[in-house]
């Protein structure tokens, strides 16, 4: 069996599952946005529950549209808020506790390697960085789990991708990741696992495991892992009082296809406009001016991003005409942000550093674009109108990429400026 | 279910940022959704839509978010079913949970035309196109999927599962 398999067949109560088999799993965390809960909310009401199976094991984490964007926005947290109180779920935080869904949970310890999560919203795909198996799926899934502490799967084959070679200086996670995509494709992946193996993964840091599994999604895939190694387990020890639960694929596992991707050559990636599998190596970008950098999202809003945007930021200034906003993914990455003196060299440097939240990510608020704009940004999705106006541009790479790209005012890398 | 109304054409890769665009994500009334319904892509789908219609697409149909406001909003404006050469994941399960028909047949997708007068009926499997007079058969949903269809959604499903029917 493969890696997920094994999670889906663990949580199932099973020895073993086939592919394309239903099985029922109980849930170690179920979690709802400020988008998705409050649909959530109404379908548990509908379906009569009186109470969510464990409040330790659900978490409402309000980031898209806050701080409140406008009274809808607030009336929605607001409706969130007190669901948490009247169940007693100790994961919903205001302010100072907060932040981007994907990083926060991870960082306090809220997912660890062996569980097995849903959350109603897709890039719940983000916890396969440490060894569980976490997939997306809609509100009225995410009620039901609410509900009964359970949701239903239907075992997925895996895509396995080997990642080898070394890594040339300023190519990272992201890089990574939208390579693969380019090439195969955004339904490349689509009903599959896809597991990330190789030198280059061994060899990667958390932060970049995380902005890998968080676009598994953006591959059409039902989830991104990646097997534990000595890396998560150390960065899960002392985040969690649970025993995480390290499982690998077998040696014989079966897979639906083998990409290999040689790394010793690849350079930073741009995804173009509309999909992110329009990638292209940072040397045949060509002329693309740009308004915007965004350099944030819970694909890259950690502070090893916001440390690689600081050090291309380092003693340059944004080009004229182009606003660059840093949102740290969290309150807490703000506050060691600050601290690192990060902060003081992206306000030095003509940055704006915007309080955690989604925003301009899906075109809330905090940087919408307007027609004919174009922005580059360290974000997992570029379709139409994703940012803003329908006739805005998108363009996306990691966060040294847009750093260099803010100060040159057009599409640039870190080498280039 | 049987149902009938003219085909609105979609490629491939319809997004859930085209199906409800992130601006009305604050709003959860299927009615209002469904007054944005695949404005982004389709500006005058709204007006053209008239109950019993159906959305034709092509690949990886309902990518990206996991915003059930999608299939809500599909539903609400009226359609019928949503016919495409495949799904993506989310949406399907989203959209078989609050009883969004959804069929995926790669031949009826490329088939049919804009505009092309289709009758729908799921339980016999087959899809008419009026307008050409082909006439195309499905494969039948099976197990959990199944059951979902036949319980009404996830929400009766799981009334019957607490007790709460
Ligand atoms: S940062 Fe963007 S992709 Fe991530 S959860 Fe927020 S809206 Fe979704």
């Amino acid at each position: 069996m493969t890696i997920t398999q094994k999670l889906l067949a663990r949580a199932a109560g099973r020895d073993e599952v086939r592919p394309g088999e239903f099985v029922t799993c109980r849930l170690d965390m179920v979690l709802g946005n400020d988008v998705t809960a409050p649909i959530a909310i109404d379908e548990f009401r509908r379906m009569r529950a009186e109470r969510v199976f464990d409040p330790a094991k659900v978490a409402l984490v309000c980031d898209h549209g806050t701080p409140n964007r406008n009274i809808d926005a607030a009336t929605q947290t607001k409706k969130v808020r007190e669901f948490a109180r009247e169940m007693g779920i100790p994961n919903y935080w205001e302010a100072d506790q907060g932040g981007i869904e994907h990083i926060i949970l991870p960082d306090k310890g809220l997912v660890i390697p062996g569980d097995v999560v849903i959350g109603a919203d897709s890039h719940t795909c983000t916890y396969g960085a440490l060894g569980a198996f976490a997939t997306g799926v809609g509100s009225t899934d995410a009620a039901a789990g609410m509900a009964t502490g359970e949701c239903w799967f239907r075992v997925p084959k895996a895509i396995e991708v080997i990642y080898s070679g070394t890594l040339r200086p300023w190519v990272s996670g992201k890089d990574l990741i939208l390579r693969l995509i380019g090439e195969i494709g955004v339904a490349g992946a689509r009903y599959r696992s896809l597991e990330f193996r190789g030198q280059v993964i061994d060899a990667l840091p958390m932060a970049g495991r995380f902005t890998m599994c968080n676009m598994a999604i953006e591959a059409g895939a039902k989830n991104g892992i990646i097997a534990p190694d000595q890396t998560t387990l150390a960065w899960v020890a002392g985040r969690s009082d649970r025993e995480p639960v390290a499982l690998a694929s077998d040696a014989d596992a079966q897979y639906a296809r083998t990409v290999q991707i040689d790394c010793d050559d690849l350079e930073p990636q741009v995804a173009f406009p509309h999909l992110p599998e329009n990638t292209r190596g940072i040397s045949e970008v060509g002329e693309v001016p740009i308004e915007q950098a965004v350099i944030g999202a819970c694909t890259n809003g950690r502070l090893e991003d916001l440390r690689q945007a600081a050090k291309v930021l380092e003693g340059r200034h944004v080009a004229d005409g182009v606003r660059c906003i840093i949102i740290p993914g969290s309150h807490q990455i703000h506050l060691e942000a600050t601290r690192e003196g990060l902060v003081e060299l992206f306000l030095e440097a003509g940055c704006l550093v915007s309080t955690p939240t989604c925003g301009p990510c899906l075109g809330m608020h905090m940087g919408v674009l307007a027609e004919g704009e174009r922005a580059i940004a360290t974000t997992n999705r570029n379709f139409v109108g994703r940012m803003g106006h329908p006739g805005s541009e998108v363009y996306l790479a990691s966060p040294a990429v847009a750093a260099a790209s803010a100060v040159a005012g057009r599409i640039a890398g870190p080498q280039d400026v | 279910m049987k149902a009938s109304g003219k085909a609105h054409k979609y490629g491939d890769h319809v997004d859930t940022d085209a199906i409800v665009a992130a601006r009305y994500l604050s709003m959860t009334d299927p009615i209002e959704l469904a007054a944005h319904c695949m404005q982004d892509i389709d500006e005058e789908f709204v007006e053209r839509v008239e109950p019993g219609d159906v959305i034709v697409a092509g690949e990886n149909f309902g990518c990206g978010s996991s915003r059930e406001h999608a299939p809500i909003a599909i539903k609400a404006a009226g359609v019928s079913a949503v016919i495409a050469a495949s799904f993506a994941r989310i949406f399907y399960r989203n959209a078989l949970n609050i009883g969004l028909p959804i069929i995926e047949s790669p031949e009826a997708a490329a088939a049919i035309n804009a505009g092309d007068e289709v009758t729908v009926d799921s339980d016999a499997g087959t899809i008419v196109d009026h307008t050409t007079g082909e006439e195309f058969t499905f494969r039948p949903l099976t197990g959990i999927a199944a059951e979902l269809v036949e319980a009404g959604g996830l929400v009766p499903m799981v009334r019957e599962k607490l007790g709460t029917t």
